[in-house]
């Protein structure tokens, strides 16, 4: 009895030595994650973004990816006026045309900015703009006496912003700016401009149903050619750039593999028996591997200038050490039945791995090789930003200019989309291959 | 040495063999039959081939063709940048364990970045992850939602947040960590909910006949049956958001990255610099990914660990 008594004490002391365990764990590991997330929140000086935070930009790159500008701009040195789309010279209306909304006249221009806001461009550089609600505000700049503004009330409101030289009218509608030597009028619409064809084109501005007919009337090369090379969206250049950042993951994934698959069989227990061969082997893919793509599109970059073939090599050379680990690991855990049931009906070497082997680990490959490709597309997207190549490239030039917000956004969506299909794709291939081998089609 | 008579239609070729027994024609038949099959299948794999290797040679001629220096022109220079650095950081052999203390702190950087994005990664991947199993799910209709959205956050290369980011918050550590966070998220969530598949539903029932709330059930029905396999992929992203730190740097968002790009840029006299760098960013590489191996092999002894895919 006494022993069991005992048994029982042991048994309870042990139990609890596990709850507290448990109890530990539960409750310390939290803990140690909020420690180091505090740690974080300090050596990142979350603190101080809130002062590093540029609303301004933000703001900007929010609106400028849904909507766009259209400048009217007198310079009032010559007074010629000129109307354009982002202010971009890709997008200037031909001489003396504008919007419709502009009423180009002799003496005098009326822009119209829609729910009763009229900005008139009168003679002798004379600005006027109608605010609903509010009046008519005149200005008569001069390079001798500056704007010369004159505000129906005596209370400068808060969306003017006067001064001497310069004054800023910031309305719902629109904005006009007058300093000196310029009047600007900037008028903002939702959507993506001329996305489609540009201002020189003759198809712009007409509806889809018109262009369509114009192309069912044999005009569709000529519709074709203007669309493709659009030069504010240059979609020609985009679908090279994606397809040259799908071929960066192509060559390099199948290079990667092709290189890694006998280098495998060196690396393996089963099929290579000098230890030595086997541990260079295996120190040839850690390096490989631990040497980051980062540093061979560097190396890689100084020896072939940048471009494609750079980002297809950075991968290859990265991945082989992937592949090559990956595969040995697979060719250790062959079954050897089916090797020596080949090599039992006189199989020479060359043939036993043809159809001993290379069967066995065919799935296996094939899965880990589709995976990298839809993961390598990603990654020649971020190769191609750093060393000149496919859609990364076009993002950082797009983004350099901290303007082309629009585009921008464009070529993420693409990007997104491209990096998806690529998954659908590869998942679609990996189901026909692996399990058509499986059921024997 | 022919190829494995497909299983399926073998299947067949019994059943016909004993309606066929008395035939004398028929072992011919099924020989001249199964002799077919194997020349159409491998004139298929012939095909798949030719098409293959057409593609990788096109494909890599293409890649020549608009790349700035040829492949052929480029070959012999490749060993020059590598044997420029080396000669000159051999030639400075005594600064290198100076340089290296140097760059231990934006080294710490680059890790802690990897380290912070996972961690956030992981607990929103987790939340992803329970919020889009079937059975698991806290309001079931949204599971398709969750998901889209999962693919999204996965597809989204870390570059492009990071790059965004840096625009409207300044350069620093704190975009590339957001970015890897954002992506890991999205990556780890599918991971995670793969695990969710495979656990166990009856201790969420018996928390759930007790009148415990969804969280609990989650926190203490779930977890504990996939936490090991949850760390173990953790561990794994780890080392691949180290290098995704490490490349996010180079662009501007802190580390040794950027470290790396500023001893780049000022060229040669600077390449010992460069070299201490390249130094740090493989030993760590190499010792993590050594040290997550074995953590993982320990974590799953006994049980296979699947691949991911």
């Amino acid at each position: 009895m006494t022993i069991l008594a005992n048994e029982t004490d042991l048994l309870k002391v042990e139990a609890d030595r596990l709850f507290g365990r448990k109890k530990l764990t539960s409750f310390g590991l939290p803990a140690i994650v909020i420690a180091y997330l505090t740690y974080i929140f300090f050596a990142f000086d979350i603190a101080g973004l809130t002062q590093r935070f540029e609303v301004d930009n933000a703001r900007a790159l929010v609106a400028d990816s849904y909507s766009y500008k259209t400048h009217i701009a007198r310079d009032n040195r010559t007074g010629e006026i000129r109307a354009a789309i982002e202010g971009e010279r890709k997008g200037t209306y031909p001489n003396g045309t504008a919007p419709e909304w502009v009423t180009l006249g002799d003496t005098e221009t009326v822009i119209d900015l829609d729910d009763g806001h009229v900005v008139t461009f009168g003679a002798d550089n004379f600005v006027s703009y109608d605010v609903p609600g509010y009046g008519l505000i005149t200005a008569q700049p001069s390079r001798a006496k500056g704007v010369q503004a004159v505000l129906p009330t005596d209370e400068t409101p808060e969306w003017i912003n006067a001064s001497k030289n310069r004054m800023t009218i910031t309305t719902d509608a629109g904005r006009l700016t007058i300093t000196r030597n310029r009047t600007e009028v900037f008028r903002y619409f939702t959507g993506w401009e001329l996305f489609f064809f540009t201002l020189d084109s003759p198809y712009s501005g007409l509806s889809v149903g018109e262009v369509f007919s114009r192309a069912l009337g044999g005009e569709h090369a000529a519709i074709w050619q203007d669309f493709w090379t659009n030069k504010m969206w240059r979609h020609q250049d985009v679908a090279w750039a994606i397809s040259e950042t799908i071929l960066m993951a192509f060559l390099g994934t199948m290079g990667a593999a092709i290189v890694a698959l006998p280098l495998a069989f060196l690396a393996a227990k089963n099929f290579s028996p000098f230890m030595v061969v086997r541990q260079v082997t295996r120190r040839f893919f850690d390096f490989f591997r631990g040497v980051d793509a980062l540093i061979w599109t560097i190396v890689l970059s100084r020896a072939f200038g940048p471009g494609p073939l750079t980002g297809a090599l950075a991968i290859l050379i990265t991945d082989t050490g992937s592949f090559g680990k990956m595969f040995s690991e697979a060719l250790e855990n062959v079954d050897g039945k089916q090797i020596e049931g080949i090599q039992s009906t006189g199989a020479k070497p060359i043939q036993r791995y043809r159809f001993g082997v290379i069967p066995q680990i065919t799935p296996i490959l094939l899965s880990q090789i589709l995976y990298y490709l839809e993961s390598n597309t990603r990654s020649a997207t971020i190769i191609g930003a750093i060393t000149g190549g496919g859609i990364g490239l076009m993002l950082t030039q797009a983004m350099i200019t901290q303007k082309d917000w629009e585009e921008v956004t464009y070529y993420i969506v693409l990007i997104i989309l491209m990096v998806m299909a690529m998954d659908w794709f590869s998942g679609w291939l990996r189901r026909k291959l692996i399990s058509g081998n499986e059921s024997g089609h | 040495m022919y190829e494995q008579a497909p299983p399926f239609r073998g299947a067949c070729f019994l059943n016909e063999r004993v309606v066929m027994t008395d035939q004398v024609s028929s072992v011919g038949d099924i020989r001249a039959d199964y002799m077919a099959q194997v020349r159409r299948k491998r004139m298929m794999d012939g095909i798949i081939l030719v098409v293959f290797i057409a593609l990788m040679v096109t494909g890599f001629v293409i890649a020549d063709d608009r790349n700035a220096g040829g492949f052929w022109d480029g070959l012999h220079r490749f060993f020059d940048f590598p044997k420029e650095v080396l000669s000159e950081a051999i030639e400075k052999i005594g600064e290198l364990p100076a340089n290296l203390l140097k760059f231990l702190p934006s080294l710490m950087e680059t890790i802690n970045i990897a380290a912070a994005s996972t961690l956030i990664g992981a607990m929103l991947g987790m939340m992803f992850s329970l919020l889009s199993t079937r059975g698991m799910a806290k309001w079931p209709r949204l599971i398709p939602l969750f998901r889209r959205v999962m693919d999204i956050m996965r597809a989204m290369p870390e570059i492009v947040i990071a790059l965004v980011l840096i625009f409207i918050m300044g350069g620093g550590p704190v975009p590339a960590m957001i970015a890897i966070a954002f992506h890991t998220a999205g990556a780890l969530g599918k991971l995670f909910s793969e695990v969710n598949e495979n656990a166990s539903l009856k201790p969420v029932e018996g928390l759930q006949s007790v009148g415990a709330s969804w969280s609990q059930r989650m926190w203490l029905g779930v977890i504990p049956q996939v936490a090991p396999n949850y760390f173990s992929y953790a561990l794994l992203r780890f080392e691949i958001n180290i290098r995704a730190s490490a490349i996010l740097g180079f662009v501007g968002a802190g580390g040794i990255g950027y470290e790396l790009r500023n001893a780049m840029s000022w060229g040669k006299g600077q390449y010992d610099d460069a070299m201490a760098i390249f130094l740090l960013l493989f030993l760590t590489i190499v010792a993590v990914d050594q040290l997550s191996s074995v953590v993982r092999e320990r974590l799953t002894d006994g049980k296979t660990q699947k691949v991911p895919s």
